[in-house]
């Protein structure tokens, strides 16, 4: 691809990570006040943000540094808080196809607002799916490796009340599934989801409840297969 | 803990991660043709999963207190209008946002 093929690319990227550039930007620099009120230095924080990569799990990882050394419960935690990117994985198996070595670096930025942009764009003709799906995976990194670097180093000097900008990322989530439900024929699948995850977070509490409900969302899809592919040519 | 013991502690939360995100891809490779099961649920799971974040996002609010529901309700709702009006994806987030820190600053 040429030169100016990356251009037009990033160029068709960049607007669509604009609301996790905002997002990811103040998250970060709480995560990087988080750590440093826990008594850990810049370094942690950045290179925490750039390893590890997963916004939530990096706050737990940070309050597991200062408990008891675990190594196998580190491990399992992190299995069952970052369950639902097995999902992920399975509705990307395709879309990764056939685009070279780029995969490898796609799947291990893979987290939720990367995945929501990924999964919804069907990028025009000139614009190649694999590097514009690159370029937002990397420019997401980039937002949240510096919002944590300012945030670890600057974090005292922000000086705008910022409560209730975190809003940005749930008003993400929303406007996904809204452009979801507006297109689709069917809202089945949304049904199934909202449906399951309002009943699991019902029974099981905030902490606990979406691996309960991916495992509803698992059951029922399987139980509607007949009838979906009866009436949807499933290519 | 040790500078070691906290590198190995982040090294395992590095692995849990990389674990959740790569699995599908090493069972499902490129060589074999993937299960028509495995398929399916690849076409049927995206909305499932927006629904998830969705509810996930907004796992905190309770319906216990007046603000403690009030303000997402309602910058939910505005961006549900904006977005049905001008299917203006940054427009309905910004909007919905900027709303809602007026509403937890300012009003609740």
């Amino acid at each position: 691809m040429s030169f100016e093929n990356h251009i037009a690319t990033l160029k068709y990227a960049f607007p669509k990570t604009i609301p996790i550039l905002a997002g990811f930007t103040f998250l970060g620099i709480a995560y990087g006040i988080y750590m440093n009120s826990l008594g850990f230095g810049p370094a942690y924080a950045i290179l925490m943000s750039i390893f590890i990569f997963a916004g939530s799990m990096e706050f737990v990882a940070g309050s597991m540094l200062l408990g008891a050394f675990n190594p196998l419960s580190a491990f399992l935690l992190t299995l069952m808080i970052n369950a639902r990117h097995l999902f992920y994985g399975i509705s990307m198996l395709d879309k990764f196809k056939g685009i070279g070595k780029k995969k490898y670096y796609l799947i291990y930025g893979m987290c939720d607002e990367t995945f929501v942009i990924n999964s919804t764009e069907k990028a025009p003709a000139h614009i190649n799916s694999g590097w514009f799906m690159f370029y937002v995976t990397i420019l997401n990194q980039l937002y949240w490796v510096g919002g944590t670097t300012i945030g670890s180093l600057f974090g005292s000097a922000v000086a705008f009340n910022t409560e209730g900008l975190e809003f940005v990322m749930t008003a993400l989530f929303v406007v996904i599934f809204l452009d979801q439900w507006m297109k689709e024929r069917y809202h089945v699948s949304s049904v199934v989801g909202i449906g399951a995850s309002i009943l699991s977070l019902v029974i099981f509490g905030p902490e606990n409840f979406i691996i309960p409900a991916m495992v509803i969302i698992l059951i029922a899809l399987t139980l509607i297969r007949k009838v979906i592919e009866k009436r949807e040519v499933i290519s | 803990m040790t500078l070691t013991q906290q590198i190995i502690i982040i090294g395992c939360v590095v692995l849990g991660t990389l674990t959740t995100r790569f699995l599908p891809f090493i069972i499902f490779n490129n060589d074999k043709e993937t299960p028509s099961y495995i398929k399916y649920l690849g076409y049927m799971l995206p909305p499932a999963v927006f629904g998830l974040l969705v509810v996930y996002a907004l796992r905190e609010v309770e319906l216990t207190t007046v603000s403690s529901f009030v303000p997402e309700m309602l910058a939910v709702g505005l961006i549900i209008v904006l977005h049905y009006w001008k299917k203006n994806m940054l427009l309905s987030i910004a909007g919905g946002t900027i709303f809602y820190m007026i509403l937890v600053q300012m009003v609740f």
